[in-house]
Formats: C-alpha cells, structure tokens, sequence
C-alpha cells in the first residue's frame, strides 16, 4: 500500500476512489449476472411446471446446473456474420442492448446507505438508461441486411417508445407523491407499514407502469418484436453464440431492472411490510422475486398481442389512464385528503 | 491537469470528431449514429459543468425519442448515394456563403461578453440543479413555459392533421371495435333434437335388396 501511494503521489485520493468504485460496481454486476442466469433456469421450471411438465433436470441436482452448461455451450459456438451487413454495427448492437441494461443500475439503492451513486436526479438518469436500449434492438435489426430482423427491429422500436410515454407518466404520479426524484428519498417516503406503499393511492398508474414494463422488456404477450410465427426471431435471427447470448441476458436483466424499480417506487423498496419487522435488504428481493414470478406467470398464460393492439393499448388506453390520474393525484393534493398521497 | 480537464479534453475530442463526422459519414444511417454519439458527449460535458438535468434530459429526449424516430425514417429510406453528390461543385459557392456567414455569427456571438466563460460558481453539496430549474419555471418563467407547450401542442395537433390530409385508401381494422364483440354477436346456439344417422351405405344395401 505504501509504495502504491508513493508511485500515484498526489493522485493517489482519486486512484482510491476509482478503485473503490470499481469494486462496487462488481459487488452490483456479479450478483446481478447469477440472478440473471438462474432466472432463465426459473422460467424454464415455473413455466415447466404450469404446463404440468417437469423443466430442465439433467445437469445437476434439480437441473441447478443448467444455466451453467446452456453459457459454457454458447460461449463455445461460433459467433456468424452474415456477408451482407454491416460489421461494426452487426457486433456493436448486442453491446448497446446490454450495457444500459447494467448502467441503469448505478442509481438503485439496495438499503438506506447501500447505493453506487446517490443522486439526485436518479429517476430521470433510469428513464434515460432505459430509454437508449431500444439503440441495440435497432442497430442490430439494421445491420443484419435480413428481412426479418428489420421488420422484427422496426416493431420493437415503435413499442418500445410507444410504451416509454406512459412508463415515463406513470412515474410522474410517483414523483408528486414522493416530492423527489431520488430513488433512496422515494423509498423514504412511503415508511411505516404496506398501507404507506405508493400502490395504493397511484394504483391505475402502479398497474400501467407494471404492464408497460412488460411491453419494454419485449416479454409475453408483447414480444411481437421475435414473434417466430411471423418473423422467425425478429431482430436477432442472424445472431448466433455469445453474441445471441448477449441479447438474452440483456432482457432477462432488463427485467430484474424494471421490477426493482417497480419494488422501490410502488412497494417501498427495502422497507418492511409492518412496522414492527425490521427493514432489511431482504425485503427487496423478496418484493423483486414476487413481480419477476409475473413475467413468467404472463408468459405461461397470456396469447401474443397482436401489433395494432398493442398500439391502441399504449395510445389510447393507458396513456389517457395516466393523465387523468396524475390531474387527479394533483387535485386531491389541494384537499383535505392530501396526506392520502404522501 | 485536474481529472475533469483531461475528461472535457476526451469528451471534447469525440464530440468534434463525431460532429464532423455526421456531415462527411457517406451512409445516412451512421451518420445519424453519430449524431447520436455527439448528443451522448455533450451531455457528458453538461455533467461536468454540473448542469446534471440538462445533461439527463438531452439523453432522455434526443437520444432516447427524437433521434430513435429520426433513425426510424433514415432507414426506412432507400438513399442512392450517387445521386446526392451530383452537383456538388455547383452548389458549393452559396453553401460556402452560408456556412462562412455562421460561422462569423457564432464567432460574434461567443466573443460577445454575455457569452463569455462563466465564472465557475461553486455550489453546496445539497445543491439540487433539477429543483432550481423546476422551481422558477413554475413560478418566475411560468408564462413563457406554458406559452412553449401551447406552441408544441399545436405542433402536435397540425403534424397529426397533416397526415390525414389523403383519403384513406387502404383498408384497416378498428381494434376498439373489434375488442367489444362478444359472444353473442358471433355465435348463436341452436337447440334441435338428436337425429338417428342414416348411412349412405345402408340405403345401397336397401337398394340392392329390392
């Protein structure tokens, strides 16, 4: 440590911070990796089981290895690019899908003080994040040069803004309730009991966010973006290997992303549901696993959308939904039912 | 050098090249990538004068919406790249005015002392950027911000019209219509009485035996 100090002198405040950092962001990144894989494991036994089959069970105890065995055999494939289309842009899409993905998570608090960077326009910084995904799916429909991957890119591109609008609205009735756009503050603001948990009063907005979150993350019912009876994968048909690996982690951390998010600012993050339990970390996760078993549960249930519904659904239904709620949230505020919404 | 100098340099370096590159990229698509690109360094450069809302939103709406629908339209058009170089010498005296003239402008501008460099205002730790601007546009600016949105309303309401202006000629389906229909609109239950089967092979053989 001595000599490091000594070599760095006076920049050795600043190599420690980034150090430091560093580590952080692992201590964020692996955990989040392992949740990434084992959900894929989770799906293939919830949704398994949901249609009385058994999932995946041969490699390990319980198929626990699973998810291990489907990364080694990907990694080991070869990655195709097709003659036609553009290189740079081929590789440089599975990377701008996946690295807002990660990025986003710089602003989530995981407990009171537990948070890579705690500022104050957190909520915004996630939109933004989330709002640059859709530069993966686009480039990489684009530069494939294959029919199918354009139309399935097109498609995706068109949802995903669609659905971003009444995201980003739903999350404007959370803000006037929360008086913040910090995460953490949010979080704060809905102690002391379920009762005091934002899904309550913002209820219509709690299940437009959720639903649109759905729509985001390109799941079942709406994935009409890799809708195979149509056009075969959509926007990563010509993807193969890592490559194709990167896209799917890119979505199933997608999903874990929206569903933290859904925990912290509808069901109060890491505080517990009655006031006597003490707040604990755990308390997230629990509230993470239960909207993530959602995503599967939809997927095992729900026929796909088809495109111009789910248009219609973003536009002209839960869009006006939004509004008048936020009109509404705004006006009770000046009542006397005001502490209703804080 | 402190950190964030050599970060402006880098931030800086990418933003002139990417900018550059938007004008002299051949394929459309790239350069709109690139201007995608300069958008994302700029607001690196806002953060580091601690504009964080600026910087967050210029992300969030023209990376995020704007260029995502301008990239939308770019791709979708099948540009022959030949075609747009035709020309090119004859139109270069009036652009070479043009692009001379704003250039003096900007020159005029920045040299002005209302845009000289700011003096760096060191703001406490609390300090909210997206607080202070949300609080004077509602309170001191509040006329010219909902002027604003009326304006872009209009906008709105006039680029939709423009795009009914033709009588519709392809057929579509109305799926608020379609999501009311219920059972009974489609299928209707008959009640009858259960018939004895009569098969065709028993007629012949009756045939057969007269």
């Amino acid at each position: 440590m001595e000599w490091l100090s000594q070599l760095f002198g006076s920049y050795w405040q600043n190599v420690q911070m980034v150090g430091w950092t560093l580590v952080k962001i692992i201590a964020i990144v692996g955990p989040l990796m392992i949740a990434v894989a084992y959900l894929t494991y989770a799906e293939r036994k919830v949704i398994g089981y949901m249609q009385v089959r058994i999932g995946p069970n041969r490699v390990g105890f319980w198929g626990l290895l699973q998810p291990v065995a489907d990364g080694l055999k990907l990694l080991f494939k070869e990655i195709i690019i097709p003659t036609a289309s553009n290189k740079g842009l081929f590789l440089l899409g599975p990377v701008l899908t996946i690295a807002p993905a990660f990025a986003a998570w710089a602003v989530i608090p995981f407990d009171g003080t537990m948070v890579l960077a705690n500022i104050d326009a957190g909520l915004l910084y996630v939109l933004a994040m989330t709002s640059i995904a859709v530069y993966g799916v686009i480039i990489a429909g684009w530069a494939s040069n294959s029919k199918y991957a354009f139309l399935g890119s097109l498609r995706s591109a068109a949802q995903i803004v669609s659905y971003e609008i009444a995201m980003g609205f739903s999350l404007v009735g959370v803000l006037m309730c929360a008086n913040s756009l910090n995460l953490g503050n949010i979080v704060l603001g809905q102690e002391g009991g379920f009762w005091h948990w934002y899904f309550i009063p913002l209820f219509p907005l709690f299940i437009v966010y959720f639903i649109s979150a759905v729509a985001e993350t390109n799941r079942a019912p709406f994935d009409v973006a890799e809708g195979e009876s149509e056009i075969v994968a959509g926007f990563h048909v010509e993807y193969s290997g890592m490559a194709f690996a990167v896209f799917f982690l890119a979505e199933y951390a997608n999903i874990w992303l929206v569903c933290t998010l859904a925990a912290l600012m509808f069901m109060g993050g890491w505080l517990s549901p009655l006031p006597f339990l003490p707040d604990s970390i755990l308390w997230l996760f629990a509230k993470m696993a239960f909207l993530v078993f959602f995503f599967l549960w939809f997927r095992a249930t729900f026929p796909r959308y088809r495109y111009d519904q789910i248009m219609r659904l973003g536009w002209k239904v839960f869009i006006p939904i939004t509004i008048v709620w936020i009109v509404f949230v705004g006006a009770m505020m000046q009542t006397k039912f005001d502490y209703l919404f804080h | 050098m402190v950190f964030t100098d050599f970060l402006f340099y880098v931030l800086a370096t990418i933003l002139l090249v990417s900018a550059s590159r938007v004008i002299t990229a051949r394929n459309p698509v790239q350069a709109a990538l690139f201007l995608v690109l300069s958008f994302f360094t700029a607001s690196g450069i806002w953060l580091l004068l601690q504009a964080e809302f600026l910087a967050i939103v210029l992300v969030l709406v023209y990376v995020g919406a704007v260029m995502v629908l301008f990239l939308f339209v770019v791709m979708m058009l099948d540009i022959n790249i030949d075609k747009l170089r035709e020309g090119f010498w004859s139109y270069l005296p009036l652009a070479g005015t043009i692009g001379g003239l704003m250039a003096i402008e900007m020159a005029m501008i920045l040299g002005n002392k209302y845009f000289a460099a700011a003096p760096n205002v060191s703001r406490p730790a609390a300090y909210s950027d997206t607080a202070a601007i949300g609080h004077v546009m509602y309170t001191e600016y509040l006329l010219p911000f909902e002027l604003a949105s009326v304006v872009l309303l209009v906008a709105i309401v006039a680029a939709i019209a423009l795009t009914l202006r033709e009588k519709r000629e392809s057929k579509s389906m109305n799926p608020s219509q379609q999501v009311i229909v219920k059972k009974a609109d489609r299928l209707r239950m008959v009640k009858m009485r259960s018939e004895s089967e009569v098969l065709p092979n028993d007629q012949a053989d009756k045939g057969d035996a007269a």
